[in-house]
């Protein structure tokens, strides 16, 4: 991102350094200010969930704890056994559907690229097509409640959505940028496709699968539609969805510790609160590490053919 | 292909014989076989969830019965489409889905090149990253936790906005019941959700652009300002092209929890918040309207698979390597 390497030999070597310098004042006040707003809701939520019930009803959100305890972690971690229940589901899905669906989308992307295969074009549309035009709604749900009786089954959280369109391309072209010559040596001394895949494209394609591989998880973690349609059992709720329901229904969290036999007083906003704590955790926890992973790994231009 | 060759020193079969005896069939297979395999998993799940609600879109043309099936309703004809047209939620939800939408695709459009642009010159990769790192962050969220932070802002009571409000002598304003400030709400929400991903999306290109171009110009006297007009946009050309038609196949399939969540599905906000995807939702699972909400749908699928191909004509009309299909 340095500058430094394009810095010109200007004739007047004074004013480009001052209109340089309140060039970059300006600069960086802007994309600290944008970078503030992107962080400031965080850091409000995160101390509302240390407030007590009482401190926000009063005083509102703010960007420090008032009255600092962690009653609400308590509440949701020892009293209320659903929010765990929640984090196995979630965890569940994406550690399956993530590498499965990252696998899947491999392989087809690749096999796109193989020269050989004649009908590499035919699949290349028949993906392209699925992210132009939808059934919609309706016709899903149907196949899915009707014919296939996936409802209230973790089937239904990981198998609808393994394959991504948009990423199978993204795949595709991290595949054809391999070195062409490599392949096809590896062709001639007898390496099978599934073989050069697995020993030879896989271990060169890092970035992009990894870039794809995070998507998917992202994905899977954060989704709470696919619950909202199709799941009804309490011991099957993702942790998104699980906080989608408190949003409507206040009452939610008192059935929980009543179903676990504990009879509190609940501090409900910041319970509310430390929920979002808990299901953003794991994200920030990963977040310094995979995000150079996107960072290396979004290009998008050469998406097209 | 290993099995090719093992079939000359392994003692051939019966199939293998048969095999050999087809020179065009092996080739066939050999050519073809593996990459098949591959590709059979993501065309059947495809198939499954992709395709075969595809052609359940003659669920809108049928009264559909949960005991009779899909194909054994009885047809009607148009008569769900003319329910959803025959009342004033069919404009509503219409207007609502392109306005916001392309006001989406324009904003967005033009902060993530500015935010790139910016990034583009910042001096000090330790400041950029930290740049880079907090606006890319709301990214990873999903939309029931955005939901949660707009609420913590716009709570008539708690919220942070009203409070800022007050110190201006300014009243608390109940903005869940206020459908006017919505569409601006929803911009500044999508953008704070989209700037990090999508100006990196920018930078990405303009990184990749040959630093011999901007030399070349600083030696003929050019302002960084005719540097950024006449050598990086120019570049940005095609991504913005592509990015903007997926957005246009993306606009009747829009951001569902956007206006699901952020909204908190409140019922005063529906006249500027209120778009197809929350009506199909709602007539779905809310209103039990299982034909208004097909129908619908097959409306919302159309119309965006409709605007994509004007969006694409566009494009080849004005430059033909540009268009995406």
């Amino acid at each position: 991102m340095s500058n430094a390497t394009r810095t010109p030999k200007m004739r007047s070597a004074n004013t480009y350094w001052l209109s340089n310098l309140v060039g970059q004042g300006a600069i960086n006040l802007f994309l600290l200010a944008l970078s503030l707003a992107c962080l400031l809701p965080f850091v409000v939520i995160l101390a509302a969930s240390f407030s007590t019930e009482n401190s926000i009803v009063n005083q509102g959100y703010s960007l420090l704890p008032k009255d600092f305890n962690t009653l609400a972690y308590q509440y949701l971690l020892v009293d209320s056994a659903q929010v765990l229940q929640s984090y196995l589901v979630s965890v569940t899905i994406t550690t399956i559907g993530a590498p499965l669906g990252l696998l899947i989308m491999a392989l087809v992307a690749y096999a796109m690229t193989r020269k050989h295969f004649q009908y590499r074009k035919a699949v290349a549309f028949y993906i392209f097509f699925t992210m132009l035009f939808s059934g919609g709604l309706v016709p899903s749900y149907i196949l899915i409640t009707q014919y296939l009786q996936l409802k209230d089954t973790l089937a239904v959280l990981i198998v609808p959505s393994l394959v991504v369109g948009g990423w199978v391309l993204i795949l595709r072209t991290y595949f054809r940028d391999l070195p062409e010559e490599l392949l096809d040596a590896a062709r001639i001394d007898g390496s099978g496709e599934w073989r050069t895949f697995f020993q030879i494209v896989v271990p060169l394609s890092t970035p992009g699968l990894a870039t794809v591989g995070l998507f998917s998880m992202l994905m899977y973690w954060n989704d709470w539609f696919t619950s909202l349609l199709y799941i009804e059992k309490t011991a099957l709720f993702p942790i998104q969805y699980l906080l989608y329901t408190i949003v409507n229904n206040m009452d939610f969290l008192d059935l929980l510790s009543q179903q676990a036999g504990v009879r509190v007083d609940p501090p409900r906003i910041p319970a509310r609160m430390a929920m979002v704590v808990l299901a953003i955790g794991p994200i920030l926890l990963a977040y310094p590490f995979v995000q150079r992973y996107f960072v290396r790994g979004i290009r998008v231009g050469s998406l097209k053919e | 292909m290993a099995t090719a060759v093992n079939t000359s020193t392994v003692r051939p079969s019966k199939a293998t014989d048969r095999l050999q005896r087809h020179p065009r069939l092996q080739r066939w297979i050999r050519n073809n076989g593996a990459p098949l395999m591959m590709c059979l998993p993501a065309i059947l799940l495809l198939f499954v969830f992709a395709y075969l609600p595809m052609f359940g879109v003659i669920i809108a043309f049928k009264e559909y019965r949960f005991d009779a099936g899909i194909l054994g309703s009885e047809w009607i004809g148009l008569t769900n489409f003319k329910f959803l047209f025959g009342t004033d939620i069919a404009w509503r939800i219409t207007r609502n889905t392109l306005l916001l939408n392309f006001l989406f695709i324009i904003t967005g459009t033009v902060m993530n090149i500015l935010v790139a642009l910016l990034m583009n010159e910042v001096q000090g990769t330790l400041r950029a990253r930290f740049y880079q790192s907090a606006m890319f962050l709301p990214y990873f969220i999903s939309w029931v936790v955005v939901g949660y932070f707009v609420y913590a802002f716009l709570n008539v009571d708690q919220g942070i906005l009203n409070q800022f409000l007050a110190r201006f002598g300014i009243d608390a304003i109940a903005w869940y019941r206020k459908p006017d400030y919505w569409p601006t709400i929803l911009v500044i929400t999508s953008l704070w959700k989209g700037v990090g991903y999508g100006s990196l999306l920018y930078l990405a290109i303009m990184l990749g652009i040959s630093p011999e171009y901007y030399e070349a110009a600083k030696i003929d006297g050019a302002t960084k300002i005719q540097q950024i007009l006449y050598i990086t946009l120019p570049h940005l050309i095609p991504v913005v092209i592509i990015l903007t038609m997926f957005s246009i196949a993306g606009i009747f399939r829009s951001d569902f929890g956007l206006f699901f969540n952020v909204t908190r599905n409140q019922p005063t906000l529906y006249p500027t918040t209120d778009v197809i995807d929350t009506f199909v939702y709602r007539a779905l699972r809310q209103m039990n309207d299982l034909g208004m909400s097909a129908a619908a749908g097959v409306y919302q699928s159309v119309v965006g698979f409709v605007l994509v191909l004007v969006a694409n004509w566009i494009v080849r009309r004005i430059d033909p390597d540009r268009a995406l299909f």
